[in-house]
């Protein structure tokens, strides 16, 4: 396929590996910041080749891992007492609440549907005028354009029976508190592209001036990745702190106006729990009063009470990036991706999933399959 | 959950937000992609979707510049290696 082939090239791999080498005169520390960038540095066996170089440390991009337990439960309330049909991306749907994840309420009731889109929820209560619907909205930056647009054609389609359970979140917010975590021992991070993409990346600006470290704007497949580590370690071996963009061809400084300004008009900061790092302050997204009547908060009854995470689950330490998966004594043993402890171990972009599906695989087959 | 993946415009089919929209094809597979957030993209262009909705519009010349740094980079490495390959033989 054209833009992701020729990103994916090894020649071109092992050219900036080869670079990267020539350049680091020491091990340095970075954070990718989103989950598709880690699964993409472990998919392809990127962290291996890098050993020695950098280390990359894991970060909290991942919406579905961070989303609060009692949002979660909100969303299992609503489908468990039949009061709408909850719909979500399908990653949503095995995350474990309290007491159950939303699949086994689908499983028991089939008041649970997995939409590729949130547009698709919207038509779905288009064509079911009869029963309500909510759109259970997770996801960063990039997600949230998709969500404010399925508010207004909501809007314009005059629908009563669509409503939205928002979740969503604040890469910045979240980099600030990783940054000033001394035990992090940050260097520099890559940021992430599709966020970047949607909310321009003018606001790191100040960020990486204050916290003296660089931010690179990096996409997902491995050139990209790789052309992020190396614009990162170059900065860091010449004493330099400021942003430089290596995913040009999607995102540009003052990011997508036409989003940017839709999801203003929706959306406004709130300080918002984190699954792992607690209350972020201006970490998370609230509809404005203006757009109330298409919040599932506002419209539908709340019974289910704030509660703790499992202890056993170490998530919030991987989501921080203390410890890498394979760190907790519960990996692979008595949390898989078939019977999850936490959220990492669920999602697509979770550090734990994909650490067992590319490290435990690798270290099984004794190959590695990035080298072929 | 931020994937989005490139696919190229076929043809516009709505052009008012917010039910703007286009047929998209992502290698061989056309599909309906909300299109209000890239009100200047052109048939023939390639666009980024995430959940449906297109986020951006791939910039050509600039997918062409990193490739051809990665040239410059090879050109860089050859020298050195070169020097070392003839050192040693």
């Amino acid at each position: 396929m054209k833009y992701l082939d020729e990103y994916r090239d090894p020649e071109c791999c092992r050219r900036l590996l080869a670079q990267i080498r020539r350049t680091v005169s020491r091990p340095w520390t970075v954070m990718e910041v989103c989950g598709g960038q880690t699964h993409g540095f472990l998919r392809y066996g990127l962290d291996q080749e890098l050993a020695g170089c950098v280390e990359l440390i894991h970060g909290p991009g991942c919406p579905v891992c961070v989303t609060p337990l009692e949002s979660i439960d909100f969303a299992v309330e609503l489908a468990r007492r039949g009061d709408a049909l909850v719909t979500s991306f399908g990653d949503m749907l095995r995350v474990p609440g309290s007491r159950e994840s939303l699949m086994q309420v689908r499983a028991s009731t089939g008041n649970v549907q997995v939409v590729y889109s949130p547009l698709d929820a919207v038509d779905l209560a288009r064509r079911t005028p009869e029963r309500q619907v909510v759109f259970f909205a997770v996801g960063f930056e990039t997600t949230t354009p998709a969500t404010a647009l399925a508010v207004h054609q909501a809007h314009d389609l005059g629908l009563t029976n669509f409503s939205l359970l928002v979740s969503h979140v604040r890469v910045l917010p979240a980099m600030e508190l990783l940054a000033a975590d001394p035990q992090a021992g940050i260097h520099g991070f890559l940021a992430a592209g599709h966020v970047c993409t949607v909310a321009g990346f003018d606001s790191y600006v100040d960020f990486s001036r204050r916290h003296r470290m660089p931010v690179v704007v990096t996409g997902f497949e491995p050139v990209d990745l790789l052309s992020g580590v190396l614009e990162c370690v170059e900065q860091l071996e010449r004493g330099e702190a400021r942003v430089a963009n290596r995913y040009a061809r999607s995102a540009r400084a003052a990011g997508n106006q036409p989003a940017l300004g839709l999801v203003a008009d929706v959306y406004e900061p709130c300080d918002r729990p984190w699954r792992g790092l607690g209350v972020v302050p201006a970490g998370g997204l609230r509809l404005r009063a203006e757009w109330a009547t298409w919040d599932a908060e506002t419209r539908f009854p709340r019974q289910s009470q704030a509660v703790s995470e499992p202890p056993e689950c170490r998530s919030g330490e991987v989501l921080t990036g203390r410890i890498k998966p394979p760190q907790c004594e519960c990996f692979g043993v008595r949390c898989t991706p078939e019977s999850p402890l936490g959220a990492p171990m669920v999602s697509a972009e979770g550090a734990c999933s994909a650490y067992y599906r590319y490290a435990v695989a690798r270290r099984e087959t004794g190959s590695d399959s990035t080298r072929s | 959950m931020c994937l989005a993946i490139p696919g190229c415009v076929v043809d516009w089919i709505e052009k008012e937000p917010p039910f703007a929209s286009a047929t998209v094809e992502f290698a061989g597979v056309r599909r309906q992609v909300n299109m209000a957030l890239v009100p200047e993209a052109r048939v023939g262009d390639y666009v980024l979707v995430h959940a449906g909705v297109a986020i951006s519009c791939i910039d050509a010349a600039e997918a062409q510049s990193v490739l051809e740094t990665l040239r410059e980079y090879a050109l860089a490495e050859e020298e050195p290696e070169g020097g070392a390959d003839s050192a040693a033989g």
